[in-house]
């Protein structure tokens, strides 16, 4: 195995001092996790007061479980990149680390990000909205964690382009939109058999696409990350 | 010149068969039309519909590829040919979404149904879009260029999983999707006669021509623009 050369390991270390890095900004600051529970606390909400008493059927409820996630992602993971160039921080990054390692490291964070701020979201929906009822649990979590992952995969590399066109929030749900698109429409299929209460079997075709997507986009992305990162 | 004419010639002779040539039921002399069942009279803008299609994705495809050449060679010119690729399919774009509107409203009944052919060329409209606002939002010329370009890769990457997702979600009412009574697969091979194809095949072929025209006439007076740009 080629995985413990000394090139691979510290590329790895360098990855995970990346992560590290944001791990502990964002511990010392919680923007984020703050912002953003309060953002998906507040859609719900939205949700709630515009259902008022009618319920909405399971299908369109399994959609929107998707639509608050959607913008939740939205509204806090280009956060890792816009930041660096906030504190003018860019630069020093590009000097120390290789871009595949700051690609990863932000990836790694992301995801972090993104899982936490899913199952929170999906617990509290679950939770207050009341047609919202999930039957096969294993297709609902292995949905929940794929589809972070693909959130996260694609919204990194569009973050790392918005914060170099310097245009901090406005593009980013444009821009992300047609990209997790594919994802999107996936994950909201997978929920409806979900709550429909379908065999796990049933939703394999979700899945394997969900997996591909992931693999596509973070291929791509590494691969591309440098062109977006150096000048 | 050479270009032009034949460009010219084969445009009229599409539009003068396509919309001329009579429709029968069961075609006797090489001049009439085979009617196609359930489209009738209709069919006749699938000579003009289907090119535009065809040019807003070899459009999209075009400016992938100048993007990907961009940022192996740095070189500006490469990003020229990628934008006014990328303009050029935004129209087509728009163009195939109109006729297939109008299509749709004569022959489904509405202008929108979300059927997976409209809602693959929503996307491509879509990206189209972000395309452009990434790049109005950019000042610097190297950066704009390399910003646009990844996200055109990125873009071009996921767009084949529709052609995967589509199917699973809606079935199509689209002619030649799955759930077409006539059979599925592309409309060409088993509702056109001979004739049809010819009118269809030097259609796409003159599209095509009048894209590549247009393509240069872009790049030419972007690149005189850049330059003049250059000498303040």
């Amino acid at each position: 195995m080629k995985a413990a050369s000394p090139p691979f390991r510290s590329f790895l270390r360098s990855a995970g001092s990346v992560f590290l890095k944001d791990w502990r900004s964002e511990l010392r600051t919680r923007y984020a996790v703050s912002a953003l529970l309060m953002f998906v606390v507040t859609t719900i909400a939205i949700i709630l007061f515009s259902l008022g008493s009618e319920g909405a059927s399971p299908d369109a409820l399994s959609g929107m479980l998707w639509v608050v996630v959607f913008f939740a992602a939205m509204s806090g993971l280009s956060r890792t990149f816009v930041m660096e160039e906030e504190r003018g921080t860019t630069l020093t990054l590009q000097l120390l680390a290789s871009p595949g390692a700051v690609f990863f490291g932000k990836l790694l964070f992301n995801l972090v990000l993104v899982t936490g701020l899913n199952a929170v979201t999906v617990l509290l929906y679950g939770a207050v909205i009341e047609g919202f009822v999930i039957r096969t649990m294993s297709i609902f979590v292995v949905t929940v964690i794929l589809g972070s992952m693909g959130f996260a995969a694609a919204a990194t590399v569009i973050a790392a382009i918005i914060a170099r066109a310097n245009t901090k929030g406005t593009l980013y749900p444009v821009l992300s939109f047609p990209i997790v698109l594919p994802l999107l429409l996936s994950v909201i299929e997978a929920t409806k058999k979900a709550s429909d209460g379908a065999f796990f079997a049933e939703a394999a075709g979700e899945f394997q696409l969900l997996i591909s997507y992931i693999v596509v986009v973070v291929v791509a992305s590494s691969m591309l990350f440098e062109f977006i990162w150096k000048d | 010149m050479v270009l032009k004419i034949l460009l010219g010639v084969l445009l009229t002779a599409v539009i003068i068969f396509g919309l001329g040539l009579p429709m029968s039921p069961h075609p006797q002399a090489w001049y009439e039309l085979p009617v196609i069942p359930g489209l009738g009279e209709k069919a006749r803008i699938i000579f003009f519909h289907v090119p535009t299609a065809w040019l807003s994705v070899v459009a999209f495809l075009t400016s992938m590829v100048y993007a990907i050449a961009y940022l192996r060679k740095r070189d500006l010119s490469y990003d020229i040919r990628s934008s006014a690729a990328a303009g050029l399919g935004f129209m087509f774009c728009i163009l195939a979404t109109l006729t297939g509107a109008v299509w749709a409203k004569f022959n489904w009944g509405s202008y929108w149904n979300w059927d997976p052919r409209e809602t693959s060329i929503f996307v491509l409209l879509l990206i189209y879009g972000a395309y452009f606002s990434l790049r109005s939002a950019v000042e610097t010329e190297e950066k704009r260029a390399a910003l646009s370009s990844a996200y055109a890769i990125i873009a071009a990457v996921t767009v084949p999983f529709f052609i995967f997702i589509m199917p699973r979600i809606m079935t199509g009412l689209h002619p030649g999707a799955k759930g077409d009574p006539e059979g599925a697969g592309p409309v060409v091979e088993f509702k056109m006669s001979p004739n049809m194809r010819i009118i269809f095949f030097s259609s796409l072929v003159a599209f095509t021509l009048l894209f590549y025209w247009m393509f240069t006439l872009r790049v030419r007076t972007a690149q005189v623009e850049a330059h003049n740009h250059q000498r303040g």
